[in-house]
Protein backbone atom coordinates (compact mmCIF):
# COMPACT_ATOMS: atom_id res chain seq x y z
CA UNK A 1 0.00 0.00 0.00
CA UNK A 2 1.32 3.37 -0.65
CA UNK A 3 1.47 4.86 2.69
CA UNK A 4 3.77 7.46 4.88
CA UNK A 5 5.25 5.74 8.22
CA UNK A 6 2.64 7.88 10.08
CA UNK A 7 -0.25 6.58 7.69
CA UNK A 8 -1.34 3.64 10.50
CA UNK A 9 -0.76 6.14 13.25
CA UNK A 10 -3.78 8.31 12.33
CA UNK A 11 -6.20 4.97 12.10
CA UNK A 12 -5.03 3.87 15.44
CA UNK A 13 -4.39 7.54 17.56
CA UNK A 14 -7.81 8.00 18.14
CA UNK A 15 -8.69 5.06 19.74
CA UNK A 16 -5.34 5.12 21.47
CA UNK A 17 -6.57 8.52 23.22
CA UNK A 18 -10.12 7.39 24.43
CA UNK A 19 -8.64 4.33 25.79
CA UNK A 20 -5.94 6.18 27.09
CA UNK A 21 -7.92 8.65 28.82
CA UNK A 22 -11.28 6.64 29.84
CA UNK A 23 -9.43 3.26 30.76
CA UNK A 24 -5.70 3.54 31.00
CA UNK A 25 -5.21 5.81 33.24
CA UNK A 26 -7.42 5.88 35.48
CA UNK A 27 -6.59 2.29 36.05
CA UNK A 28 -2.90 3.64 37.44
CA UNK A 29 -4.81 6.30 38.97
CA UNK A 30 -6.98 4.26 41.08
CA UNK A 31 -4.05 1.88 41.96
CA UNK A 32 -2.48 5.12 43.43
CA UNK A 33 -5.25 6.62 45.43
CA UNK A 34 -6.11 3.98 47.07
CA UNK A 35 -3.16 4.46 48.94
CA UNK A 36 -4.17 7.85 50.22
CA UNK A 37 -6.89 8.96 52.25
CA UNK A 38 -10.79 9.66 51.16
CA UNK A 39 -10.02 12.98 49.39
CA UNK A 40 -6.42 11.85 48.37
CA UNK A 41 -4.75 13.82 50.51
CA UNK A 42 -2.81 12.30 52.56
CA UNK A 43 -0.62 8.93 52.20
CA UNK A 44 -2.12 6.34 54.46
CA UNK A 45 -0.49 2.84 53.24
CA UNK A 46 -2.00 -0.26 53.47
CA UNK A 47 -4.69 1.34 55.77
CA UNK A 48 -7.83 1.10 53.00
CA UNK A 49 -6.79 -2.40 52.24
CA UNK A 50 -6.84 -3.32 56.20
CA UNK A 51 -10.26 -1.52 56.55
CA UNK A 52 -11.89 -3.73 53.40
CA UNK A 53 -10.28 -6.86 54.44
CA UNK A 54 -11.83 -6.20 58.21
CA UNK A 55 -14.89 -4.05 57.91
CA UNK A 56 -17.80 -5.91 58.79
CA UNK A 57 -19.81 -5.08 56.21
CA UNK A 58 -17.32 -5.52 53.38
CA UNK A 59 -16.93 -9.18 54.70
CA UNK A 60 -20.22 -9.49 54.41
CA UNK A 61 -20.06 -8.47 50.68
CA UNK A 62 -17.03 -10.97 50.51
CA UNK A 63 -19.05 -13.96 52.08
CA UNK A 64 -22.06 -13.11 49.77
CA UNK A 65 -20.03 -12.57 46.53
CA UNK A 66 -18.80 -16.15 47.49
CA UNK A 67 -22.38 -17.33 47.75
CA UNK A 68 -23.19 -16.16 44.21
CA UNK A 69 -20.04 -17.77 42.71
CA UNK A 70 -21.02 -21.07 44.44
CA UNK A 71 -24.58 -21.08 43.55
CA UNK A 72 -25.27 -18.95 40.35
CA UNK A 73 -22.41 -20.10 38.25
CA UNK A 74 -22.68 -24.00 38.36
CA UNK A 75 -26.32 -23.42 38.29
CA UNK A 76 -26.25 -21.01 35.14
CA UNK A 77 -23.49 -23.79 33.51
CA UNK A 78 -25.87 -26.70 34.60
CA UNK A 79 -29.18 -25.30 33.66
CA UNK A 80 -28.04 -24.23 30.21
CA UNK A 81 -25.98 -27.39 29.61
CA UNK A 82 -29.24 -29.80 31.00
CA UNK A 83 -31.51 -27.39 28.25
CA UNK A 84 -29.40 -28.03 25.48
CA UNK A 85 -29.08 -31.36 25.64
CA UNK A 86 -32.69 -31.70 26.12
CA UNK A 87 -33.76 -28.91 23.57
CA UNK A 88 -32.03 -30.65 21.10
CA UNK A 89 -34.49 -33.49 21.17
CA UNK A 90 -37.73 -31.36 20.90
CA UNK A 91 -39.31 -29.98 17.66
CA UNK A 92 -39.84 -26.61 19.59
CA UNK A 93 -36.78 -25.86 20.65
CA UNK A 94 -36.28 -22.67 19.29
CA UNK A 95 -39.60 -21.04 21.37
CA UNK A 96 -38.00 -22.83 24.02
CA UNK A 97 -34.57 -21.01 23.45
CA UNK A 98 -36.31 -17.77 23.05
CA UNK A 99 -38.33 -17.46 25.84
CA UNK A 100 -35.32 -18.60 28.11
CA UNK A 101 -32.60 -16.26 26.31
CA UNK A 102 -35.28 -13.23 26.59
CA UNK A 103 -34.41 -11.96 30.08
CA UNK A 104 -30.64 -10.79 28.01
CA UNK A 105 -32.87 -8.31 26.23
CA UNK A 106 -33.72 -6.76 30.10
CA UNK A 107 -32.08 -4.58 31.77
CA UNK A 108 -31.34 -5.80 34.96
CA UNK A 109 -33.10 -2.29 36.62
CA UNK A 110 -35.96 -4.30 34.84
CA UNK A 111 -35.64 -7.72 35.46
CA UNK A 112 -35.14 -6.15 39.20
CA UNK A 113 -38.13 -4.87 39.31
CA UNK A 114 -39.94 -7.95 37.70
CA UNK A 115 -38.50 -10.30 40.49
CA UNK A 116 -39.41 -7.44 43.58
CA UNK A 117 -43.03 -7.92 42.65
CA UNK A 118 -42.59 -11.60 42.36
CA UNK A 119 -41.02 -11.65 45.90
CA UNK A 120 -43.66 -9.18 46.92
CA UNK A 121 -44.75 -9.63 50.87
CA UNK A 122 -47.49 -8.71 52.67
CA UNK A 123 -48.02 -9.71 56.18
CA UNK A 124 -50.25 -12.67 57.07
CA UNK A 125 -54.23 -12.13 56.95
CA UNK A 126 -54.14 -9.74 53.69
CA UNK A 127 -54.06 -10.86 50.38
CA UNK A 128 -50.85 -11.81 48.73
CA UNK A 129 -50.49 -9.93 45.18
CA UNK A 130 -47.30 -11.58 44.88
CA UNK A 131 -47.04 -14.52 43.20
CA UNK A 132 -44.95 -16.50 45.42
CA UNK A 133 -46.42 -15.47 48.79
CA UNK A 134 -49.69 -16.20 46.50
CA UNK A 135 -48.64 -19.64 46.06
CA UNK A 136 -47.68 -20.35 49.76
CA UNK A 137 -51.07 -18.87 51.35
CA UNK A 138 -53.00 -21.49 48.70
CA UNK A 139 -50.82 -24.02 49.86
CA UNK A 140 -52.06 -23.24 53.36
CA UNK A 141 -48.28 -21.98 54.29
CA UNK A 142 -47.70 -18.63 56.10
CA UNK A 143 -46.23 -15.88 53.73
CA UNK A 144 -42.35 -15.31 53.42
CA UNK A 145 -40.83 -11.97 53.26
CA UNK A 146 -38.42 -13.17 50.45
CA UNK A 147 -35.82 -10.33 50.59
CA UNK A 148 -35.74 -9.45 54.35
CA UNK A 149 -35.48 -13.04 55.47
CA UNK A 150 -31.57 -13.26 56.03
CA UNK A 151 -28.87 -14.41 55.53
CA UNK A 152 -29.70 -17.44 53.28
CA UNK A 153 -33.31 -16.91 51.57
CA UNK A 154 -32.84 -13.14 50.91
CA UNK A 155 -29.32 -13.64 49.18
CA UNK A 156 -30.66 -17.05 47.29
CA UNK A 157 -33.63 -14.92 46.16
CA UNK A 158 -31.42 -11.98 44.74
CA UNK A 159 -29.19 -15.13 43.10
CA UNK A 160 -32.11 -16.83 41.35
CA UNK A 161 -32.68 -13.31 39.45
CA UNK A 162 -29.08 -13.82 38.10
CA UNK A 163 -29.58 -17.01 37.22
CA UNK A 164 -33.26 -16.13 35.57
CA UNK A 165 -31.13 -13.34 33.25
CA UNK A 166 -27.78 -15.70 32.28
CA UNK A 167 -29.30 -19.04 31.79
CA UNK A 168 -30.04 -18.09 28.49
CA UNK A 169 -26.64 -17.18 27.66
CA UNK A 170 -25.05 -20.12 28.53
CA UNK A 171 -27.66 -22.33 26.80
CA UNK A 172 -27.34 -20.28 23.17
CA UNK A 173 -23.33 -20.81 23.71
CA UNK A 174 -23.60 -24.66 25.12
CA UNK A 175 -26.26 -25.72 22.60
CA UNK A 176 -24.33 -24.44 19.54
CA UNK A 177 -21.43 -26.45 20.99
CA UNK A 178 -23.52 -29.79 21.70
CA UNK A 179 -25.01 -29.36 17.96
CA UNK A 180 -21.19 -29.62 16.79
CA UNK A 181 -20.95 -32.78 18.24
CA UNK A 182 -21.15 -35.26 15.32
CA UNK A 183 -24.43 -37.30 15.52
CA UNK A 184 -23.07 -40.69 14.42
CA UNK A 185 -20.37 -40.42 17.88
CA UNK A 186 -23.65 -40.48 20.25
CA UNK A 187 -25.39 -43.16 17.52
CA UNK A 188 -22.36 -45.59 17.79
CA UNK A 189 -22.72 -45.16 21.65
CA UNK A 190 -26.42 -46.18 21.46
CA UNK A 191 -26.01 -49.14 19.29
CA UNK A 192 -23.57 -50.53 21.53
CA UNK A 193 -25.67 -50.17 25.02
CA UNK A 194 -24.62 -47.24 26.81
CA UNK A 195 -28.04 -45.22 28.37
CA UNK A 196 -28.25 -41.95 27.80
CA UNK A 197 -26.67 -40.64 31.39
CA UNK A 198 -23.80 -43.00 30.63
CA UNK A 199 -23.34 -40.98 27.23
CA UNK A 200 -23.81 -37.45 28.82
CA UNK A 201 -21.25 -38.11 30.91
CA UNK A 202 -18.18 -40.31 28.83
CA UNK A 203 -19.05 -38.59 25.53
CA UNK A 204 -21.01 -34.95 25.86
CA UNK A 205 -19.45 -33.85 29.03
CA UNK A 206 -15.88 -34.13 27.63
CA UNK A 207 -16.41 -32.75 24.11
CA UNK A 208 -18.14 -30.07 25.49
CA UNK A 209 -15.35 -28.99 28.02
CA UNK A 210 -13.50 -26.29 26.70
CA UNK A 211 -16.77 -24.72 25.68
CA UNK A 212 -18.16 -25.50 29.75
CA UNK A 213 -15.10 -23.77 30.51
CA UNK A 214 -15.46 -20.41 28.70
CA UNK A 215 -19.13 -20.06 30.05
CA UNK A 216 -17.81 -20.46 33.30
CA UNK A 217 -15.20 -18.41 33.58
CA UNK A 218 -17.50 -15.35 32.14
CA UNK A 219 -20.22 -16.66 34.62
CA UNK A 220 -17.34 -15.76 37.36
CA UNK A 221 -16.44 -12.25 35.70
CA UNK A 222 -20.18 -11.27 35.98
CA UNK A 223 -20.79 -12.34 39.81
CA UNK A 224 -17.82 -10.48 40.63
CA UNK A 225 -19.01 -7.30 39.48
CA UNK A 226 -22.75 -8.04 40.32
CA UNK A 227 -24.50 -4.65 40.80
CA UNK A 228 -27.53 -3.65 39.44
CA UNK A 229 -29.51 -6.40 41.01
CA UNK A 230 -28.90 -5.64 44.26
CA UNK A 231 -28.45 -1.97 44.26
CA UNK A 232 -32.61 -2.07 42.94
CA UNK A 233 -33.88 -4.68 44.77
CA UNK A 234 -32.36 -4.49 48.17
CA UNK A 235 -29.50 -2.23 47.93
CA UNK A 236 -27.49 -4.03 50.15
CA UNK A 237 -29.76 -4.19 53.27
CA UNK A 238 -30.46 -7.25 55.49
CA UNK A 239 -26.83 -8.88 54.80
CA UNK A 240 -27.13 -8.47 51.08
CA UNK A 241 -24.42 -5.93 50.38
CA UNK A 242 -21.92 -7.11 47.54
CA UNK A 243 -18.59 -6.05 46.48
CA UNK A 244 -19.16 -3.51 43.70
CA UNK A 245 -22.38 -2.13 45.50
CA UNK A 246 -19.80 -1.66 48.41
CA UNK A 247 -17.32 0.20 46.09
CA UNK A 248 -20.42 2.53 44.89
CA UNK A 249 -21.39 3.38 48.75
CA UNK A 250 -18.25 4.42 49.55
CA UNK A 251 -17.45 6.26 46.54
CA UNK A 252 -20.69 8.27 46.55
CA UNK A 253 -22.56 7.76 50.45
CA UNK A 254 -19.42 8.25 52.16
CA UNK A 255 -17.36 10.62 49.78
CA UNK A 256 -13.99 7.75 50.74
CA UNK A 257 -12.43 7.68 47.39
CA UNK A 258 -9.45 5.65 48.85
CA UNK A 259 -11.11 3.07 49.94
CA UNK A 260 -13.65 2.93 47.27
CA UNK A 261 -10.45 2.40 45.06
CA UNK A 262 -8.92 -0.21 47.11
CA UNK A 263 -12.16 -2.22 46.71
CA UNK A 264 -12.09 -1.29 42.71
CA UNK A 265 -8.22 -2.74 42.95
CA UNK A 266 -9.38 -6.20 44.83
CA UNK A 267 -11.79 -6.23 41.97
CA UNK A 268 -9.22 -6.25 39.23
CA UNK A 269 -6.94 -8.93 41.55
CA UNK A 270 -9.98 -11.20 41.16
CA UNK A 271 -10.31 -10.88 37.41
CA UNK A 272 -6.60 -10.80 36.80
CA UNK A 273 -6.06 -13.94 36.15
CA UNK A 274 -9.20 -13.77 33.55
CA UNK A 275 -7.20 -11.51 31.94
CA UNK A 276 -4.30 -13.60 31.64
CA UNK A 277 -6.47 -16.54 30.02
CA UNK A 278 -7.99 -13.80 27.53
CA UNK A 279 -4.58 -13.03 26.12
CA UNK A 280 -3.54 -15.86 26.33
CA UNK A 281 -6.35 -17.26 24.06
CA UNK A 282 -5.70 -14.26 22.05
CA UNK A 283 -2.34 -15.21 20.81
CA UNK A 284 -3.43 -19.37 20.12
CA UNK A 285 -6.16 -18.06 17.77
CA UNK A 286 -3.33 -15.47 16.21
CA UNK A 287 -1.15 -18.56 15.90
CA UNK A 288 -3.06 -20.63 14.38
CA UNK A 289 -3.63 -18.05 11.43
CA UNK B 1 -45.38 -50.69 18.39
CA UNK B 2 -43.91 -51.61 21.04
CA UNK B 3 -40.90 -49.55 21.04
CA UNK B 4 -43.07 -46.09 20.01
CA UNK B 5 -45.20 -46.41 22.90
CA UNK B 6 -41.93 -46.92 25.18
CA UNK B 7 -40.78 -43.45 23.30
CA UNK B 8 -43.72 -41.68 24.67
CA UNK B 9 -43.45 -43.18 27.69
CA UNK B 10 -39.68 -41.43 28.13
CA UNK B 11 -40.62 -38.55 26.52
CA UNK B 12 -43.44 -37.57 28.31
CA UNK B 13 -41.63 -36.58 31.61
CA UNK B 14 -39.08 -34.80 28.95
CA UNK B 15 -41.59 -32.42 27.21
CA UNK B 16 -43.18 -31.27 30.80
CA UNK B 17 -40.68 -30.74 32.13
CA UNK B 18 -39.22 -28.48 29.11
CA UNK B 19 -42.98 -26.94 29.44
CA UNK B 20 -42.60 -26.22 32.85
CA UNK B 21 -39.24 -24.43 32.58
CA UNK B 22 -40.70 -22.47 29.73
CA UNK B 23 -43.73 -21.90 31.82
CA UNK B 24 -41.17 -20.50 35.12
CA UNK B 25 -39.15 -18.21 32.78
CA UNK B 26 -41.79 -16.18 31.09
CA UNK B 27 -44.60 -16.23 33.97
CA UNK B 28 -42.88 -13.25 36.14
CA UNK B 29 -42.32 -10.85 32.92
CA UNK B 30 -46.17 -11.49 31.83
CA UNK B 31 -47.17 -10.55 35.76
CA UNK B 32 -45.61 -7.56 35.14
CA UNK B 33 -46.37 -6.69 31.90
CA UNK B 34 -50.50 -7.64 32.89
CA UNK B 35 -49.73 -5.48 36.12
CA UNK B 36 -49.15 -2.43 34.04
CA UNK B 37 -52.47 -2.47 32.69
CA UNK B 38 -54.40 -3.14 35.89
CA UNK B 39 -56.27 -0.40 37.89
CA UNK B 40 -54.47 0.57 40.90
CA UNK B 41 -57.26 -0.32 42.80
CA UNK B 42 -57.32 -3.71 40.97
CA UNK B 43 -53.19 -4.02 41.51
CA UNK B 44 -53.23 -3.85 45.35
CA UNK B 45 -56.06 -6.53 45.91
CA UNK B 46 -55.78 -8.64 44.33
CA UNK B 47 -53.12 -10.93 41.85
CA UNK B 48 -52.43 -10.25 38.28
CA UNK B 49 -52.80 -13.86 37.76
CA UNK B 50 -56.80 -13.31 38.73
CA UNK B 51 -57.47 -11.41 35.00
CA UNK B 52 -56.54 -14.86 33.59
CA UNK B 53 -60.16 -16.39 34.81
CA UNK B 54 -61.57 -14.05 32.08
CA UNK B 55 -58.45 -12.77 30.10
CA UNK B 56 -61.05 -11.45 27.06
CA UNK B 57 -63.05 -9.31 28.99
CA UNK B 58 -61.31 -5.47 28.37
CA UNK B 59 -62.62 -3.61 31.18
CA UNK B 60 -60.36 -5.13 33.65
CA UNK B 61 -57.40 -3.25 31.66
CA UNK B 62 -56.51 0.78 31.75
CA UNK B 63 -53.70 2.35 29.95
CA UNK B 64 -53.95 4.80 32.94
CA UNK B 65 -50.39 3.89 34.45
CA UNK B 66 -48.84 4.39 30.91
CA UNK B 67 -50.27 7.81 30.65
CA UNK B 68 -49.27 8.35 34.57
CA UNK B 69 -45.52 7.37 34.47
CA UNK B 70 -44.82 9.30 31.20
CA UNK B 71 -46.11 12.24 31.59
CA UNK B 72 -46.44 12.68 35.50
CA UNK B 73 -43.23 10.97 36.61
CA UNK B 74 -40.84 11.53 34.38
CA UNK B 75 -40.73 8.46 32.30
CA UNK B 76 -41.33 10.13 29.23
CA UNK B 77 -38.79 12.34 29.70
CA UNK B 78 -36.26 9.60 31.22
CA UNK B 79 -36.85 7.05 27.67
CA UNK B 80 -35.70 10.06 25.77
CA UNK B 81 -32.54 10.79 28.07
CA UNK B 82 -31.53 7.15 27.38
CA UNK B 83 -32.40 7.36 23.28
CA UNK B 84 -29.86 10.46 23.45
CA UNK B 85 -27.58 8.76 25.19
CA UNK B 86 -27.39 5.71 23.94
CA UNK B 87 -27.06 6.56 20.06
CA UNK B 88 -24.23 8.56 20.08
CA UNK B 89 -22.65 6.12 22.68
CA UNK B 90 -23.00 3.70 20.44
CA UNK B 91 -22.18 5.10 16.58
CA UNK B 92 -19.10 6.96 18.49
CA UNK B 93 -16.99 3.85 19.61
CA UNK B 94 -17.82 1.81 16.47
CA UNK B 95 -16.52 4.18 14.25
CA UNK B 96 -13.18 5.30 16.19
CA UNK B 97 -12.88 1.55 16.13
CA UNK B 98 -13.38 0.41 13.20
CA UNK B 99 -10.33 2.77 11.59
CA UNK B 100 -7.86 1.45 14.77
CA UNK B 101 -9.05 -2.38 13.69
CA UNK B 102 -8.37 -1.80 10.21
CA UNK B 103 -4.87 -0.88 10.95
CA UNK B 104 -3.88 -3.69 13.25
CA UNK B 105 -5.25 -6.10 10.33
CA UNK B 106 -4.11 -4.38 7.28
CA UNK B 107 -1.22 -2.51 7.95
CA UNK B 108 2.55 -3.17 8.96
CA UNK B 109 3.73 -0.60 11.82
CA UNK B 110 6.08 -0.28 14.73
CA UNK B 111 4.03 -1.26 18.18
CA UNK B 112 1.35 -3.10 16.23
CA UNK B 113 1.34 -6.55 17.82
CA UNK B 114 2.06 -4.53 21.70
CA UNK B 115 -0.67 -2.01 21.06
CA UNK B 116 -2.96 -4.34 19.85
CA UNK B 117 -2.48 -7.07 22.92
CA UNK B 118 -2.62 -3.68 25.01
CA UNK B 119 -6.15 -3.42 23.96
CA UNK B 120 -7.79 -6.89 24.07
CA UNK B 121 -6.28 -7.21 27.67
CA UNK B 122 -7.97 -3.87 28.52
CA UNK B 123 -11.04 -6.17 27.79
CA UNK B 124 -11.73 -7.26 31.00
CA UNK B 125 -10.53 -4.42 33.31
CA UNK B 126 -13.61 -3.71 35.47
CA UNK B 127 -15.01 -0.32 34.72
CA UNK B 128 -14.92 0.42 38.19
CA UNK B 129 -11.30 0.88 38.04
CA UNK B 130 -11.99 4.22 36.16
CA UNK B 131 -14.71 5.88 37.95
CA UNK B 132 -13.20 7.65 40.30
CA UNK B 133 -10.40 9.28 38.33
CA UNK B 134 -12.94 10.06 35.53
CA UNK B 135 -15.20 11.26 37.50
CA UNK B 136 -12.76 14.09 39.13
CA UNK B 137 -11.58 15.08 36.09
CA UNK B 138 -15.34 15.23 34.58
CA UNK B 139 -16.02 17.56 37.78
CA UNK B 140 -13.40 19.82 36.67
CA UNK B 141 -14.10 19.87 33.53
CA UNK B 142 -17.65 20.43 33.91
CA UNK B 143 -18.94 17.05 32.01
CA UNK B 144 -20.26 15.01 35.04
CA UNK B 145 -24.17 15.51 34.44
CA UNK B 146 -23.93 16.47 30.66
CA UNK B 147 -24.85 13.95 27.80
CA UNK B 148 -21.35 14.73 26.48
CA UNK B 149 -19.36 12.98 29.26
CA UNK B 150 -21.08 10.13 29.09
CA UNK B 151 -21.11 9.67 25.44
CA UNK B 152 -17.15 9.17 25.29
CA UNK B 153 -17.00 7.42 28.35
CA UNK B 154 -19.26 4.83 27.24
CA UNK B 155 -17.41 4.97 23.72
CA UNK B 156 -14.16 4.19 25.98
CA UNK B 157 -15.76 1.29 28.19
CA UNK B 158 -17.14 -0.54 24.67
CA UNK B 159 -13.79 0.72 22.54
CA UNK B 160 -11.75 -2.54 23.66
CA UNK B 161 -14.64 -4.75 22.81
CA UNK B 162 -15.31 -3.42 19.26
CA UNK B 163 -11.81 -2.78 18.44
CA UNK B 164 -10.84 -6.91 18.70
CA UNK B 165 -14.77 -7.53 17.06
CA UNK B 166 -14.03 -5.81 14.08
CA UNK B 167 -10.51 -7.17 13.80
CA UNK B 168 -11.45 -10.30 13.91
CA UNK B 169 -14.11 -9.42 11.09
CA UNK B 170 -11.68 -7.42 8.89
CA UNK B 171 -8.72 -9.75 9.12
CA UNK B 172 -10.67 -12.53 7.97
CA UNK B 173 -11.39 -10.54 4.19
CA UNK B 174 -9.62 -12.04 1.61
CA UNK B 175 -6.11 -10.24 1.33
CA UNK B 176 -6.67 -10.43 -2.79
CA UNK B 177 -8.74 -7.72 -2.48
CA UNK B 178 -6.67 -5.88 -0.84
CA UNK B 179 -3.60 -6.28 -2.99
CA UNK B 180 -5.79 -5.74 -6.44
CA UNK B 181 -7.24 -2.26 -5.33
CA UNK B 182 -3.61 -1.49 -4.27
CA UNK B 183 -2.41 -2.32 -7.72
CA UNK B 184 -5.24 -0.04 -8.72
CA UNK B 185 -3.58 2.86 -6.93
CA UNK B 186 -6.46 3.36 -4.25
CA UNK B 187 -5.19 4.92 -1.03
CA UNK B 188 -5.31 3.27 1.93
CA UNK B 189 -8.67 5.73 3.09
CA UNK B 190 -10.58 4.52 -0.16
CA UNK B 191 -10.21 0.88 0.78
CA UNK B 192 -11.40 1.30 4.22
CA UNK B 193 -14.04 3.12 2.34
CA UNK B 194 -15.28 1.70 -0.33
CA UNK B 195 -14.75 -1.91 0.58
CA UNK B 196 -13.80 -2.36 4.47
CA UNK B 197 -16.94 -0.74 5.62
CA UNK B 198 -19.42 -1.94 3.45
CA UNK B 199 -18.06 -5.80 3.33
CA UNK B 200 -17.97 -5.58 7.28
CA UNK B 201 -22.23 -4.40 7.25
CA UNK B 202 -22.86 -7.79 9.32
CA UNK B 203 -20.41 -7.65 11.69
CA UNK B 204 -21.10 -3.99 12.47
CA UNK B 205 -24.64 -4.75 12.60
CA UNK B 206 -24.16 -7.24 15.55
CA UNK B 207 -21.72 -5.20 17.13
CA UNK B 208 -24.24 -1.93 17.66
CA UNK B 209 -26.91 -4.14 18.58
CA UNK B 210 -24.79 -5.03 21.17
CA UNK B 211 -23.29 -2.03 22.28
CA UNK B 212 -27.07 -0.18 22.08
CA UNK B 213 -28.09 -3.45 24.27
CA UNK B 214 -25.21 -2.42 26.81
CA UNK B 215 -25.85 1.26 27.07
CA UNK B 216 -29.55 1.13 27.01
CA UNK B 217 -29.55 -1.49 30.04
CA UNK B 218 -27.06 0.48 31.72
CA UNK B 219 -27.01 1.90 35.14
CA UNK B 220 -23.53 2.22 36.91
CA UNK B 221 -22.05 4.43 34.77
CA UNK B 222 -25.29 7.00 34.03
CA UNK B 223 -25.40 6.51 38.07
CA UNK B 224 -21.76 7.76 38.55
CA UNK B 225 -21.32 10.30 35.79
CA UNK B 226 -24.62 11.72 35.28
CA UNK B 227 -26.40 11.84 38.86
CA UNK B 228 -30.13 11.64 39.85
CA UNK B 229 -31.04 14.92 38.28
CA UNK B 230 -34.30 14.02 36.62
CA UNK B 231 -33.26 15.87 32.92
CA UNK B 232 -30.45 14.06 32.33
CA UNK B 233 -31.57 10.77 33.98
CA UNK B 234 -32.03 7.96 31.73
CA UNK B 235 -35.04 5.15 32.65
CA UNK B 236 -32.77 2.85 34.28
CA UNK B 237 -31.64 5.58 37.18
CA UNK B 238 -34.90 6.91 36.48
CA UNK B 239 -36.77 3.55 37.92
CA UNK B 240 -34.49 2.20 40.54
CA UNK B 241 -35.21 5.47 42.30
CA UNK B 242 -38.65 4.95 42.10
CA UNK B 243 -38.33 1.50 43.42
CA UNK B 244 -37.63 3.61 46.35
CA UNK B 245 -40.46 6.44 46.51
CA UNK B 246 -43.08 3.97 44.92
CA UNK B 247 -41.87 0.89 46.67
CA UNK B 248 -45.96 -0.31 46.58
CA UNK B 249 -47.17 1.30 43.78
CA UNK B 250 -47.44 -1.91 41.54
CA UNK B 251 -49.30 -0.79 38.46
CA UNK B 252 -46.45 2.27 37.99
CA UNK B 253 -43.66 0.77 38.65
CA UNK B 254 -44.47 -2.36 36.30
CA UNK B 255 -45.98 0.53 33.85
CA UNK B 256 -42.13 2.20 33.66
CA UNK B 257 -40.53 -1.55 33.73
CA UNK B 258 -42.11 -1.96 30.52
CA UNK B 259 -41.28 1.05 28.94
CA UNK B 260 -37.92 0.69 29.67
CA UNK B 261 -37.76 -2.84 28.05
CA UNK B 262 -40.15 -2.15 24.86
CA UNK B 263 -37.36 -1.57 22.74
CA UNK B 264 -35.05 -3.56 23.54
CA UNK B 265 -37.39 -6.82 23.44
CA UNK B 266 -38.42 -5.27 19.72
CA UNK B 267 -35.39 -5.29 18.44
CA UNK B 268 -34.78 -8.77 20.08
CA UNK B 269 -37.57 -10.16 18.65
CA UNK B 270 -37.24 -8.71 15.17
CA UNK B 271 -33.52 -9.18 15.14
CA UNK B 272 -33.10 -12.12 16.90
CA UNK B 273 -29.89 -13.39 14.70
CA UNK B 274 -27.83 -10.38 15.03
CA UNK B 275 -29.14 -9.81 18.45
CA UNK B 276 -27.80 -13.46 19.64
CA UNK B 277 -24.80 -12.96 17.85
CA UNK B 278 -23.72 -9.57 19.16
CA UNK B 279 -24.84 -10.22 22.40
CA UNK B 280 -22.84 -13.78 22.20
CA UNK B 281 -19.67 -11.34 21.19
CA UNK B 282 -20.22 -8.69 23.70
CA UNK B 283 -19.72 -11.19 26.50
CA UNK B 284 -16.75 -10.64 27.87
CA UNK B 285 -16.34 -7.05 28.44
CA UNK B 286 -15.44 -5.31 31.41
Amino acid sequence: MRTHWYTPWLYVIPALLVLMFFLIYPSINTFIISFFGPQSEEFVGFANYIYTFTNEVMLTAFRNNLLWVAIFVPMTVFLGLVMAVILDRVRYESIVKSIIFMPMAISFVGAGVIWKFVYSYRPIGSEQIGILNAFLSFLGAQPIPWLIERPWINNICLIVVGIWIWTGFCLVILSASYKGIPRELLEAARVDGANELRIFWKIILPLMKPTIAVVSTTMFINVLKVFDIVYVMTNGSFSTEVIANRMYKEMFIFRNYGRASSIAILLLLFIIPMIVINVQRFREQEAIR
Amino acid sequence: MKLKQNNFLINAPMHIFVIIVAIIWIFPTVGLLITSFRPSADVASSGWWTVLAHPFNFTQYTLSNYRDVITNIGIGRAFINTLIITIPACTLPIIIASFAAYAFAWMEFWGRRFFFILFVGLLVVPLQMTLIPILRIFNQLGLSGSFVGIWFAHAGYGMPLVIYLMYNYISGLPSEMFESSTIDGATPFQIFKSIVIPLSVPAIASITIFQFIWVWNDLLVALVYLGGTPDVAPLTVRISALVGSYGQNWELLTAAAFVSMALPLVIFLGLQRYFVRGIMAGSVKG
